[in-house]
């Protein structure tokens, strides 16, 4: 009983304190949305959110790739302490893989479309990325396996690739004798897009290595035919 | 000026947050919570962030869903498994 009213109070209180924060907020000092627009020429970039993820502010989104490259990491190493389970990957489905000869073109097609999309409309790498990596994951428990990166030397190498683009980017302009990742105006808008497109294979992998890499496996991080594999 | 629908839409968020948590049925729940992470993109569009509508679509809903479905299967396999079971070809 104590308990609970302990419980109610604590929700009684951060309600109220979140109704203040909302309905007392204090007024912005700068008019961000007005700054951004008013320099969206200056950007690589016509759509607002992409000028910033990738031109004003490219160093926090760099910061998050590299953020999301660690997570990726640690699973791999946390994933070398497990023992191997039995094989659990491709359901037997002959509907799933009826299915998905129709969508992975789709997905693929929005993929594309998302990234290209990102440097005037909504989209971006991020939103191509997971629509890239749910293909993957649906392709993963169809039971396809990418052959390609069986090799884990060059699955880290497309792991890294997004990373690897940015930083150099970052410091090709550095070399240029500008500020890092400021990027020359009449390539900007090309960099940007080479900085999507492999932030885009990077992410997509990433995610999809996540979900890959949950516990009872037989082998680690590549993605070997589970099709020949008995299944418990 | 907040309409019908997006008072709706409030309120089955709030509701499927509240069956998501409380849910004893973890299946139901994952299931509540990615109709959630669906709702959420809706409001992230209503609220004129499509961006990030589009983001939590694929990653909120999908990809997490996915995970959490994938780690219940996971938990309820070892689970079941008996000690004697554990040796299975």
């Amino acid at each position: 009983m104590i308990r609970l009213l302990g419980a109610l109070l604590a929700c009684l209180t951060v309600g109220a304190a979140l109704a203040v924060a909302v309905l007392w907020r204090p007024l912005p000092v700068e008019d961000l949305p007005l700054r951004v627009t008013s320099r969206l020429a200056e950007a690589g970039a016509g759509h607002a959110v992409t000028a910033v993820l990738l031109d004003f502010r490219a160093y926090d989104t760099l910061l998050e790739v590299a953020v999301l490259l660690v997570a990726v990491v640690v699973a791999m190493a946390l994933r070398e302490a497990q023992p191997d389970g039995p094989d659990r990957m491709g359901l037997a489905n002959p509907l799933l893989r009826a299915v998905m000869g129709w969508l992975l073109p789709l997905l693929l097609l929005m993929a594309a479309y998302l990234l290209w999309a990102g440097s005037s409309r909504p989209g971006g790498a991020f939103q191509a990325g997971s629509v890239l990596a749910a293909s993957g994951v649906l392709l993963r428990l169809a039971g396809v396996g990418f052959n390609w990166l069986d090799n884990p030397l060059r699955l880290r190498a497309v792991l890294v690739l997004g990373l690897a683009v940015f930083v150099a980017v970052g410091v090709s302009t550095l070399i240029g004798g500008r500020q890092f990742l400021d990027y020359p105006h009449e390539i900007a808008a090309d960099l940007i897009l080479v900085i999507e497109l492999a932030l885009t294979l990077s992410i997509g992998l990433a995610l999809v290595s996540l979900f890959q890499l949950a516990p009872p496996q037989h082998t680690g991080p590549h993605l070997p035919d589970r099709r020949r594999r008995t299944r418990r | 000026m907040i309409g019908w629908f997006d008072l709706l839409l409030g309120l089955t968020l709030c509701t499927t947050a509240v069956g998501a948590l409380a849910s004893r049925d973890l299946f139901r729940a994952i299931v509540l919570f990615m109709v959630f992470g669906l709702l959420m993109a809706l409001v992230w569009v209503r609220l004129e962030a499509p961006d990030i509508a589009l983001a939590e679509a694929a990653i909120g809903a999908g990809l997490t869903g996915v995970l959490l479905l994938d780690t219940l299967g996971y938990l309820r396999r070892r689970y079941m498994a008996r000690p004697g079971r554990e040796e299975a070809p």
